[in-house]
């Protein structure tokens, strides 16, 4: 199993430095064709501008503007217990040294995606719309094939090589562009002098600046699919359970709804390609997944739970080695658990509150039974049931009656043994869940503790 | 001359093998301190469910007053397994006190009011996660245990582990393969 992972790191290496040299190739010679005498260099430097440009934008932080980007909120742990200790779970099954954040994108499309690398900036981001399709073990799936990915260190590789991909892209573009627009005038200016090597020069650029986009844009996505298939047979050895990540992936390919969010250039990172055209896609060699039939098929095919199974899984539905011998020689044979027979993580309605409370949104019941929800940065300190339009007070922490100090300590307390929500003096919404017995909550937005009376 | 070229020779060979010494030495350490932390993941779970079986034997008491019987066989199955030495007995006490766990969830089937009770649902979440837990990071234990001890009786490794004291390690074995395979509490 790690022996697996070297394995791909090596590979990936080769991968990397593959596509580095055409884009080192690629500058250079264009470089000293269209201006002879010193233009070579000049070319790589453009070359590795454009490549040192593209990966400072990745190394600053892309991730967290990812999740901006895709409108998605963390949750915290009390939120959603159980989502919470399947993360955990699987981190212990796959002996990740780091428990990843967890964050939720309210799309009913049911999807799934992880992102970074380091444990501080990695996250497993889940839709609404896979939380209360899919079953405790259907989840699990989802979340191991997530957790290989990291595992794998799939995210640094696919990010790398995206980098390098577009660099090979725009450098194509610009030699492109100077041959079509600059190529006349010079042709004009140096009459016949250029020599021979000038000739050679010219068709290494031009074959470069044709192959290369099309070579590394292959290279790339027969990558992305075979990453998908190590991520399934990751999940598979997690959880030891291969039927739930299968069904998983039935559901969330049946389910029909695109992703409002996702583009060409995010696709590659999902657990099922979000786009609407992609479903119906046969192996394409520019899918960026393999398709989600082959893919059930194969985990339906594992005779028992390890590495070995998937090989053999893979070689009777597709042909070929995709682990290789050497890695699993170590691999031990392991067998298929039994089901768990528990239902949805959450039922639909559960999600919509999990949503809310993770957008921080105040919940009322007005005493006409209508539920209220009151967005963050709401200032009054009062509302009106639209329903019954009695007036109702917004819950909020209150500082204790003898106190004076400027920071004085805040108390609130509960009405009942359900959810709850308050407002804190800084304006953010406190939310406690029908489980919480401390004496204090601390407040996400200022950090102070708030004192919490349990009703009487 | 080629008195100096033999030297070179032998001298170069004795740097791959002292290269290859090191690289070996180092791969052992890094399995051994693999399966030393899947050891002690699984240490943190099982202190987990130790902490949480007295609120819920206290939870589940409040209403069900009747069934002493399956809260001593529970109190009692933990505290065997805290006191157990060594990775076979422990594996043995937990796999004792996984079963009265599943009767007392058994017993609290039968009384509708406690399955509604906020603090029990939480509770029985946090039980039956944790026994995934213990599933999952003995699994990972055994997998690192497995990949350990194949290096350390495999040639040319086994010569590298002998010298230097890397030593066999137990698995942490499962009663029953069924019981392995449904460790769970279900309702």
């Amino acid at each position: 199993m790690w022996e697996q992972i070297q394995a791909n790191r090596r590979r990936s290496l080769v991968l990397i430095t593959g596509m580095a040299v055409v884009l080192v190739v690629l500058g250079y010679s264009a470089g000293a064709a269209l201006f002879p005498g010193g233009g070579g260099i000049i070319g790589l430097g453009v070359a590795l501008i454009i490549w040192g440009v593209q990966m400072a934008v990745y190394l600053t932080n892309a991730e967290s503007l990812l999740l901006t980007g895709a409108f998605a909120r963390e949750l915290q742990r009390a939120d959603c217990p159980r989502l919470f200790n399947i993360v955990e779970e699987m981190k212990l099954a796959s002996g990740l040294p780091f428990l990843p954040r967890i964050h939720l994108i309210d799309d009913p499309a049911p999807n799934a995606f992880a992102i970074g690398s380091k444990p501080g900036n990695s996250a497993i981001c889940v839709t609404t719309g896979l939380l209360h399709r899919l079953n405790r073990d259907e989840l699990q799936g989802v979340i191991g094939h997530e957790i290989g990915h990291l595992k794998n260190d799939d995210v640094k590789f696919m990010t790398l090589a995206a980098v390098m991909l577009g660099s090979i892209v725009i450098l194509s573009e610009i030699v492109w562009r100077t041959m079509r627009f600059g190529g006349r005038g010079r042709s004009r200016s140096d009459s016949r002098g250029g020599g021979q090597l000038q000739l050679i020069l010219l068709v290494v650029a031009l074959v470069f600046a044709i192959l290369g986009p099309l070579m590394a844009q292959l290279l790339y996505f027969a990558c992305s699919r075979k990453r998908e298939y190590l991520a399934d047979a990751s999940c598979a050895q997690f959880t030891r359970y291969p039927e739930g990540l299968a069904s998983a992936l039935a559901k969330i390919s049946q389910a029909g709804v695109p992703l409002s969010f996702a583009s060409k250039a995010t696709a590659a990172m999902f657990i099922v390609n979000p786009l609407p055209a992609a479903s119906d896609e046969p192996t394409g060699l520019f899918a960026t997944h393999p398709p989600t039939s082959e893919r059930i098929r194969i985990l339906r095919g594992m005779a028992g739970a390890s590495l070995a199974d998937y090989e053999a899984a893979y070689k009777r539905a597709h042909g070929g080695a995709l682990i290789g011998p050497v890695s699993l020689q170590s691999a031990p044979t392991q067998s298929i658990r039994a089901p768990s027979d528990e239902g949805p993580i959450e039922t639909r309605r559960d999600t919509k509150d999990l949503n809310y409370r993770a957008r921080g949104y105040l919940r009322l019941r007005c005493n006409c039974g209508l539920e209220i929800s009151v967005p963050e940065g709401y200032e009054q300190n009062s509302i009106r049931c639209i329903r019954c339009g009695s007036v109702l007070p917004i819950p909020a922490a209150q500082p204790a009656p003898s106190a004076a100090a400027p920071t004085t300590p805040l108390h609130y307390t509960r009405t009942g043994h359900s959810w709850e929500s308050f407002r804190c003096a800084c304006g953010r919404t406190v939310q406690i869940s029908p489980a919480f017995a401390a004496p204090q909550v601390k407040c996400n937005g200022c950090g102070r503790m708030i004192t919490i009376h349990q009703p009487t | 001359m080629p008195l100096a070229i033999v030297a070179l020779i032998l001298g170069g060979l004795v740097v791959v093998v002292l290269l290859w010494v090191a690289g070996a030495y180092n791969g052992l350490i890094r399995l051994r301190n693999q399966v030393e932390n899947a050891w002690a993941q699984i240490d943190v779970q099982l202190k987990r469910r130790y902490d949480l079986i007295p609120n819920l034997v206290e939870t589940v008491k409040g209403y069900a007053k009747h069934e002493r019987e399956t809260f001593e066989r529970v109190t009692q199955a933990r505290n065997m397994a805290m006191n157990a030495k060594g990775v076979a007995e422990r594996a043995q006490a937990e796999n004792v006190l996984t079963g009265a766990l599943k009767s007392l969830f058994a017993v609290a089937e039968a009384y509708p009011e406690l399955k509604a009770n906020q603090n029990f649902l939480a509770l029985q979440e946090e039980l039956t996660s944790t026994e995934n837990k213990i599933a999952f990071s003995r699994q990972f234990y055994n997998d690192s245990t497995m990949s350990y001890n194949t290096q350390t009786e495999t040639f040319p490794t086994n010569f590298i582990a002998n010298t230097f004291g890397f030593t066999r390690r137990e698995f942490f074995e499962a009663k029953a393969e069924t019981e392995r395979a449904a460790p769970k509490v279900s309702f």
